[in-house]
Formats: C-alpha cells, sequence, structure tokens
C-alpha cells in the first residue's frame, strides 16, 4: 500500500465537505474518483496534499509516514506527491521554463533537473517551443501541459491530477490521457479526480465514486463502467 | 543653476523613497499586505545604523582596529542591513504570520501598532533628545561650473540605485526572486511547487528591512539627525511611492520614489515652500487618478483561494 487514507474528514466552517473517506492506492496503480460538481473531489486532493486543514479523526499513511507531519511544500518536496491543481493555476506572469524551474525550488539533485526538463520537452514537445513564453498567453491545451509538466518536475512517486480533461478538445483530451499513460508507466502513480467519468474510468484501472462526500462505490474499472448505477448517474444512461 | 543644483538634491531625496518603498512594494505584491510598520523599520534601521557606526568608530580611535573612514562607512552599511533585517523577520513572524489568513484590515492595523511600539520603545530606551549621526564622510564639494556638488550627495544617490538594480536583478534571475513573483500572482498554489511559503515571506521582509535600514543610514549622513518619529512622514510617502510604482515593480517603485523627490524639491521652487506638500501630493492624486494601477503594476491572479 503505497497512500492509505482512513476516516478523512474536512469542513470548509459549517459546510461539512467530506464525511470521513477511506481509500487505499498501490504502488504503480492509476486510480480515479469519480462525481458530481461539489462531490468533494477536489476537497479530497487538497487534504493529501495538505492545503485544506483536517478534522480529529483523519489518518493519511504514505509509504509508512503519517502525512499530517509535513506541511503542503513538503509533502512535495520530501514526500514527491505533486498536485496538478483544478483549473492549472500556473503562474501566468512567469515564463513556461520558469515555471517548470520554480517547481524544483526545493530539489537538492540540482544534475538531474536539466534531464528532467528535457524529458517534460519530449513529454510536450510544444512546450519546448514556447519555453520563453508567458504562461498566460499559452492555449488552453499548452496550459494543461505546462501544468502536467510542472508537476512532474516538483515530484513525481505520486501525481494528483484535478480535472486534466477540462476545457480541452476530444483530440487533445485523449493526447493527455497518452501522456499521463506514458507518465505513470515510468513509474509515477496517478491518482486523478475527473467530472468526465467515462474517460477516467477508461484511463484507470480501478475507481471510486464520490457522492456529497462519501464514497459510495469502488471498483475495477471495468466493473464500474457497467455498473447499472454508474452508467444512470454518471454515464449518461 | 538653481535647476541643477536642486536636481542633485532631488535625487537624494529620492533615494530615500525610494529604497523604503521597495520594502512596501514588495511585502504588498507577495502577501497582499501593507506593512505599515515599514517607516518605523527605517527608523529602526537608521538607529542600528547610528549604533554600529559609533561603536565602529570608538573600537577604531582606541587603536585596536584602526579602520579609515570609508571602511568604517561600509562596514555600518553591511551590518546594520543585516541586523535590521532581522527585525523585519521579527515582525513578520510575530505580527503578521499568524494573521496571513485573518481579514486584510486586520493585519493593516497590526502593522500600525507595531509601528508605534517601535517608536515608543526607542522613545523609552532612548529618550526624546535627537542623536546626531557621526559624520563619516569627509565633505568635499566639487565645484561643476558653478553648481556645488558634495560627494556625499553622489555616494547616496549611486549606492541606492545600485541596491535597487541589485533588488531587481535578484528578483529576475534568482530561484528565490522567481518564488517571489510567483507568490505575487497566485501564493495559494506556490507551496505546491515545494516552495515553503513562511521562508518566502521572512525572506521578503528581511530584504525591505536591509533596504530601509541603508536608506536609513543615509538619511542619517544627509541630515544627519535621527529622532524616534523621523519614519512616520517618511514612511507615508514612500507608501505614495510604492503604490504609484505599481505592484511589486523594482522598478516603478524607485522610479516613483525619485519622482516624489523632484516633485517636492521643484514644486517650491514655483511656489511657496508652505504649500509644497499640498501641491506636491495633489500631482500624485492626478496621476492615481489617470492610473489607477500605477506605473508598472503586475498582472495577479484573481482567484485568491483554491
Ligand atoms: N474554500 C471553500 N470554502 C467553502 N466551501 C468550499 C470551499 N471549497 C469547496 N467548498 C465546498 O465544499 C464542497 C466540495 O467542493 P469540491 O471543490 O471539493 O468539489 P468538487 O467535487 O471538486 O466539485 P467540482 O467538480 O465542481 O470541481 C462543495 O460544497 C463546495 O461548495
Ligand atoms: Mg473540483
Amino acid at each position: 500500500m503505497l497512500l492509505t487514507v482512513e476516516n478523512l474528514r474536512v469542513s470548509y466552517g459549517n459546510i461539512k465537505a467530506l464525511h470521513g473517506l477511506n481509500f487505499q492506492i498501490n504502488e504503480g496503480e492509476i486510480v480515479c474518483i469519480i462525481g458530481a460538481n461539489g462531490a468533494g473531489k477536489s476537497t479530497t486532493l487538497k487534504a493529501i496534499s495538505r492545503l485544506v486543514p483536517v478534522e480529529d479523526g483523519t489518518k493519511m499513511t504514505y509509504q509508512g509516514n503519517d502525512l499530517l507531519d509535513y506541511p503542503a511544500d513538503k509533502v512535495v518536496s520530501k514526500l514527491g506527491i505533486s498536485h496538478v491543481p483544478e483549473g492549472r493555476r500556473l503562474f501566468d506572469n512567469l515564463t513556461v521554463i520558469e515555471n517548470l524551474k520554480l517547481a524544483t525550488f526545493a530539489r537538492k539533485d540540482n544534475d538531474q533537473i536539466p534531464n528532467d526538463v528535457q524529458r517534460v520537452f519530449s513529454i510536450f514537445p510544444r512546450l519546448e517551443e514556447r519555453q520563453n513564453q508567458k504562461a498566460g498567453t499559452l492555449s488552453g491545451g499548452e496550459q494543461q501541459m505546462l501544468a502536467v509538466g510542472r508537476a512532474y518536475m516538483s515530484g513525481r512517486k505520486v501525481m494528483l491530477l484535478d480535472e486534466p480533461s477540462m476545457g480541452l478538445a476530444p483530440l487533445l483530451m485523449m493526447s493527455m490521457f497518452d501522456a499521463l499513460k506514458e507518465i505513470n508507466q515510468e513509474g509515477t502513480t496517478i491518482l486523478l479526480v475527473e467530472q468526465n467519468a467515462r474517460m477516467a474510468l477508461q484511463f484507470a484501472q480501478r475507481g471510486y465514486v464520490l457522492e456529497n462526500g462519501n464514497l459510495v462505490l469502488e471498483g475495477p474499472s471495468e466493473e464500474l463502467l457497467e455498473n447499472p448505477e454508474v452508467k444512470k448517474a454518471y454515464l449518461g444512461g | 543653476m538653481q535647476l541643477l543644483q536642486n536636481l542633485i538634491n532631488a535625487l537624494q531625496l529620492g533615494s530615500f523613497y525610494a529604497l523604503i518603498a521597495l520594502g512596501y512594494s514588495m511585502v504588498y505584491s507577495i502577501l497582499m499586505l501593507f506593512n505599515f510598520a515599514h517607516g518605523d523599520i527605517f527608523m529602526v534601521g537608521a538607529y542600528i545604523g547610528f549604533g554600529v557606526a559609533t561603536g565602529l568608530i570608538a573600537l577604531s580611535k582606541m587603536g585596536a582596529l584602526a579602520m579609515p573612514n570609508w571602511l568604517i562607512l561600509m562596514l555600518t552599511v553591511i551590518f546594520s542591513m543585516f541586523l535590521t533585517s532581522f527585525v523585519g523577520m521579527f515582525v513578520e513572524r510575530v505580527g503578521y504570520r499568524p494573521l496571513r489568513d485573518a481579514p486584510r484590515a486586520s493585519a493593516a492595523i497590526t502593522g500600525l501598532m507595531i509601528g508605534i511600539i517601535l517608536e515608543t520603545g526607542n522613545l523609552i530606551l532612548l529618550g526624546a533628545e535627537q542623536l546626531s549621526f557621526p559624520s563619516l564622510v569627509q565633505t568635499a564639494t566639487y565645484n561643476l561650473g558653478g553648481i556645488y556638488i558634495t560627494n556625499q550627495k553622489i555616494m547616496i544617490v549611486a549606492l541606492s540605485i545600485g541596491l535597487a538594480f541589485a533588488l531587481h536583478q535578484f528578483i529576475r534571475r534568482t530561484k528565490w526572486g522567481m518564488a517571489m513573483r510567483a507568490m505575487a500572482f497566485d501564493y495559494v498554489v506556490v507551496p505546491l511547487m515545494g516552495v515553503p511559503l513562511n521562508k518566502i515571506a521572512a525572506m521578503t521582509f528581511a530584504l525591505g528591512s536591509a533596504l530601509a535600514a541603508a536608506a536609513g543610514i543615509f538619511y542619517g549622513i544627509a541630515y544627519p539627525v535621527l529622532d524616534p518619529y523621523m519614519g512616520v512622514l517618511f514612511g507615508w510617502k514612500a507608501f505614495v511611492a510604492a503604490i504609484l510604482g505599481g505592484r511589486g515593480s523594482v522598478v516603478g517603485a524607485t522610479l516613483a520614489g525619485f519622482l516624489l523627490g523632484f516633485i517636492e524639491i521643484f514644486v517650491p521652487m514655483i511656489f511657496p515652500s508652505t504649500i509644497r506638500n499640498f501641491i506636491a501630493y495633489s500631482i500624485v492624486l492626478l496621476i492615481l487618478v489617470f492610473r489607477p494601477h500605477g506605473f508598472f503594476g503586475e498582472p495577479y491572479s484573481a482567484r485568491l483561494r483554491l
């Protein structure tokens, strides 16, 4: 077990967003969490990244480490858990290459960094062409590539992906998922959250269904794709 | 003649505003916060400079460590910048970090309170008497075709521009500078880059305070009297320069600092000096009406939460 989450509870003030989630991720897996708007998908990823405080009783263990001992920046730099946030959240005022370099802020292996930049450019050649362009001037698709590339640079034992398909045309979406598969095959474990349930389940090996802050279903992707409830609620009948 | 004479005076006054404005501007840009104690950090920096200079002169006089004046000056600037940076980090740690997510108004009054504490603390410690800054620069006056320029003024202006330039390079070229620019744009996601926000915040206060200390020493050299409230009006004016320059812009804050210096020196050439600030700041107000974001405001994300 790479990552174990037990009884994950998060509230925003009086609003309870997550009511006690339990799930695990194995090394090398691609796992997805699907759910409707406001189900708590982004909150789940933010809790793992330590961007939102969790309530008492929550336990999150990563490779034997208590995740709650690590502040957000150390989750990335010490544990290698990177996070592509919802809406990309690039630094528009920095260039492509600066966005990638910033993600290596705490890395000690300076010799390896140029190789990783090259690797990002080989996965996303468009970024190499635009490396000195401000991130804010990239197209939506290029921005998504940079968001993934940036996460790749910051740490890649685990990648948390929040709706990487958002706003991408179907063709671009396919190539984005191909790139993610490639990254996964090099050893990065992926936890993906998506509203686009069909796409997510086709990509992932296992899935969880999140409804109003509770995990209501889980199973291998093929099973979920065939599940009548999932079909009705998330796959359009 | 008078015009050129005043030019160098304006540059000197502008240097003080510029150096102080840089600290305001950096903190505002990365934390969305006005550090209203910054003018008083300038004052504390001047006093620290006074202490360091007095100490070094005493050491040198005792013969234990004979040093020429220029070396004492350089060491005073360096040590005082270093020491004052800790004052800035302390202010950030106790005054602002606990209020990072509090309403902005609370953080703003924190700054005012810290300012009052620094002023009155100084008053308790050293009394209300004005101190005169030891003279470190052997004044030489150059006559350039009827214009008299002192070496002091040249040094102050050159060092100030040099410091602003160094800061600009630091922000543009180093990874810490990159982190500051990223924080200015969208600080909530910066930790996802493995960047410790608190360290960047502390560093920004340290840098701003070090520059304020340099301004304080230069002020001490130029005027040469210090008093506990010297930072109040200067701080406000530097704050005006920071806003006029545009959020987070080193070039903007520096130019705006000089612009204020120019306006304040040249307005009294035409108008009676009693209404100099009235005219000067009416001009600033007019500029802001037409350029509400200042000269070179950096863009930032409207999404300040995840
Ligand atoms: N910063 C916040 N403050 C208050 N409530 C929040 C905040 N962020 C999220 N919420 C609430 O928490 C619940 C879960 O939100 P979350 O963003 O995790 O949903 P989601 O599943 O990612 O939705 P979407 O598919 O629309 O992105 C929602 O009811 C939302 O309104
Ligand atoms: Mg979401």
